[in-house]
């Protein structure tokens, strides 16, 4: 059992959780994610690590309730304990070297975009960061991101924040006016994915994005996050979850995606009633 | 007297087209007069044959013996001074390429139903209540299992046994391996699986779950928190893919994640779990093997109205247990044989709509002995499915080796071992199982574990 030492209320549809796991806070990087299951009946779901404390022995986890998993987690509270947790898994990303880079997250993507943008500030890059979110009360982790980057920009669809547009166009503006990036990392929906690929692949800017399609036992074992890079299958799990953005095939990737789509919205229905049946009661 | 009747006591089991629409077990195994009926076949062969058939040495005639007279207790205690976990190899070995091979009785007419019995016993026991009494003079040395798969619980349960302090690392989060994610419920039900590592366990063997060996911590890292010595179990994991255009359709499953969504996470109980699986009505599962066999019939219990096996060769060349071959045919699963699959098919939207094949004739035998399969030019065909499950192979998880620079790795990634002992290049480090021989069966990977825990207990013992 793995027990919940911290929570806190990001917005309202985000989570953050500090989770104790002090083997997988040893050895954990970023870009490396932890597959959890909230009970015996439930999914075994990736999350990415969006921060980790070797000497408390934690692992930040930052979610979204988008399916029953996620909605049983987030009624949760600090001192419960979560059933299973294990990690870390995939490969750390790369980011020795890197002098200057643009960190990009979307939305929810923004917490695993987070610990990318602390390291690289760490090692002593300048870490210009865009972020967007669909309106300002979405906006998740302003201040952290602020003080691992040289500069940020956060962007919402609406404007609500005085900052209207997307990601790209703001990461547009930076490769027109001249920068030079050695990375560009860009982490979030996969559309969003797609289009910043799309944006750098014209400024020949190498990209590297996070993959977190469906997986069972996030080993390598069963093949379900298949993903192809370059014309060949890769597994998201093993080989990944980063890859270099101007190779993924998107379109696939996002087909994939909503396999379960129906069977999700099932689950996280029932869940939902049951809730309320029980609150009515 | 021996029982002379040529053929084994029938095993009662359920009615195909009931069992075909459910995950109970098939076999529903002997009753007490049954067994005895059927242990009063064997004729006590001084020379045993039938044990040396058996890779963990099972001392087959004396517990038959035994269960000839109702002493059911003795017999599952002569059982398990082998074999720790003989409900299941009583349900899932190949008795008919082993032991049972070897049984005079075979000569003329069947064998003596030595899987049968040896199931009786471990199911009597476990009604009962019964466990075998665990010796215990504490060593004060450690040992990790990697893996609590078949391999990593035998070797677990004999290294317990002689008094070592045991610790099984398992990546899932449930022990097992194979026998929780593989092989489904109507052949090997998951509560006696869990009853065996009951057993295990109780021998003073610790399970740690979650933890993924090669992420969250090397061998070195083990070796560094006082372990002396370490099995690799980990198993063939690493699900193989045919490589024709369309595999990574929506509808297309490796056989792995399809079983472990089945079995391991109970899909077929979905929406009560929450882990769904999509079976269509017609479902194409390619391979000609056990897992191949398990898929198909279980797609075909998750309420698929046609399921084929689409296979290369012949039903000659099938690697399947003829048992298994027999119980998928009987619950109406259609054999397409001498049929390979060149691609599969998807709607506009991407899901699998067809898999497109090419029949084949046998030509040469091939380095495997069997007949090679060659296509015959122009017969492409299309069938129409909506799953495919593709059940061609397992390859060792480059996990741990990857992560271990001086252990010793085949091209095709299994771990190099001494054939005798499990010892690996790296001193102090054992593998055995699928791991080190790709995919074969639970049985051998239960041999490799015991080897090994012997060959683990000299190490420990002439280091001293």
């Amino acid at each position: 059992m793995f027990k919940i030492v911290k929570k806190e209320i990001l917005n309202p549809l985000v989570k953050l959780m500090e989770i104790e796991a002090p083997y997988v806070a040893r050895k954990a990087e970023p870009g490396q994610f932890i597959i959890l299951r909230t009970d015996e009946m439930g999914e075994r779901i990736p999350l990415t690590i969006a921060d980790y404390d070797r000497s408390k022995g934690t692992i930040t986890i930052i979610f979204q309730e988008v399916g029953k998993t996620t909605q049983v987690l987030g009624a949760m509270n600090e001192g419960d304990s979560i059933l299973d947790f294990a990690g870390p898994l995939g490969v750390a990303s790369h980011l020795d070297g890197i002098k200057k880079a643009a960190v990009i997250g979307g939305g929810l993507g923004t917490a695993i975009a987070y610990p990318q943008a602390k390291k690289l500030h760490e090692n002593g890059a300048v870490v210009h960061s865009i972020v967007g979110f669909r309106n300002k009360d979405l906006i998740v982790l302003e201040k952290e991101m602020k003080e691992v980057s040289t500069e940020l920009f956060v962007t919402t669809d609406d404007g609500s924040n005085g900052n209207k547009g997307f990601v790209t166009d703001e990461l547009k503006k930076l490769l027109e006016s001249g920068n030079q990036y050695d990375l560009v990392i860009a982490i979030g929906p996969l559309v969003m994915m797609k289009f910043v690929s799309k944006l750098t692949k014209e400024y020949g800017v190498k990209t590297i994005v996070s993959m977190n399609p469906v997986m069972i036992d996030g080993t390598g074992m069963c093949g379900g996050c298949r993903v192809t890079v370059g014309g060949k299958t890769k597994f998201a799990c093993v080989d990944g979850p980063d890859f270099d953005g101007h190779l993924v095939d998107f379109d696939e990737a996002i087909r994939r995606q909503s396999m379960y789509k129906r069977e999700e919205e099932k689950v996280s229905k029932e869940h939902k009633c049951k809730l309320g049946g029980a609150l009515d009661g | 007297m021996a029982n002379m009747s040529l053929e084994k006591v029938n095993m009662p089991v359920q009615e195909p087209n009931k069992r075909n629409k459910n995950f109970q077990e098939v076999a529903l195994g002997y009753t007490e007069d049954m067994a005895m009926e059927e242990a009063q076949r064997c004729l006590h062969c001084k020379h045993k044959p039938c044990v040396n058939g058996c890779p963990v040495n099972v001392q087959i005639p004396d517990f038959i013996k035994l269960v000839s007279e109702g002493k059911f207790q003795e017999a599952y205690e002569k059982i398990t001074e082998t074999n720790n976990l003989p409900a299941i190899c009583g349900r899932v070995c190949p008795q008919e390429s082993q032991c049972e091979k070897l049984c005079v009785r075979g000569i003329k007419g069947e064998p003596v139903g030595i899987g049968r019995l040896e199931r009786f016993v471990a199911d009597w026991a476990m009604k009962n209540n019964k466990t075998s009494e665990p010796k215990n003079d504490k060593l004060n040395q450690k040992v990790a299992i990697l893996g609590s798969g078949p391999a990593g619980l035998s070797c677990a349960a004999d290294l317990a046994k002689m008094g070592y302090s045991v610790t099984i690392f398992e990546a899932f989060h449930a022990a097992g391996g194979v026998l929780m994610y593989g092989i489904p419920e109507f052949r090997l039900p998951k509560d006696l699986v869990q009853k065996e590592i009951e057993n295990v366990k109780k021998l003073g063997v610790e399970i740690k779950t979650n933890m993924v060996i090669g992420k969250v911590m090397s061998i070195d890292e083990i070796m560094e928190e006082g372990f002396e010595a370490v099995f690799i179990g980990a198993g063939a994991g690493l699900p193989r893919f045919m490589g024709i255009p369309g595999e990574n359709l929506n509808g297309v499953y490796s056989a792995n994640e399809f079983l472990t969504r089945i079995n391991l996470m109970k899909a077929y109980k979905f929406p009560e779990y929450d882990t769904p699986v999509k079976v269509g009505k017609n479902v194409a599962v390619v391979g000609g093997g056990n897992v191949a066999m398990d898929a198909a019939r279980s797609a075909k219990r998750l309420g698929a109205k046609s399921v084929f096996i689409v296979y290369r060769r012949s039903e000659n060349e099938m690697p399947a247990r003829i048992e298994e071959l027999h119980h998928a045919k009987e619950e109406g699963i259609i054999f397409k044989l001498l049929t390979n699959p060149t691609k599969i098919i998807g709607t506009c939207d991407g899901w699998v709509k067809g898999m497109e094949c090419i029949s084949m004739e046998l030509g040469e035998a091939d380095s495997s002995g069997r007949r090679r399969p060659v296509e015959k030019e122009g017969s492409e065909h299309i069938i129409d499915v909506e799953t495919v499950v593709i059940a061609i192979g397992q390859s060792p998880n480059p996990l741990i080796s990857s992560t271990t620079p001086d252990l010793e790795v085949q091209k095709w990634g299994g771990i190099v071992t001494d054939e005798e002992t499990g010892a690996t290049s790296k001193p102090g480090v054992y593998a055995g199982g699928d791991i080190v021989t790709g995919a074969a069966t639970v049985i051998l990977a239960m041999g490799a574990g015991k080897k090994a825990a012997k060959a683990i207990d000299e190490y420990l013992q002439s280091a001293k």
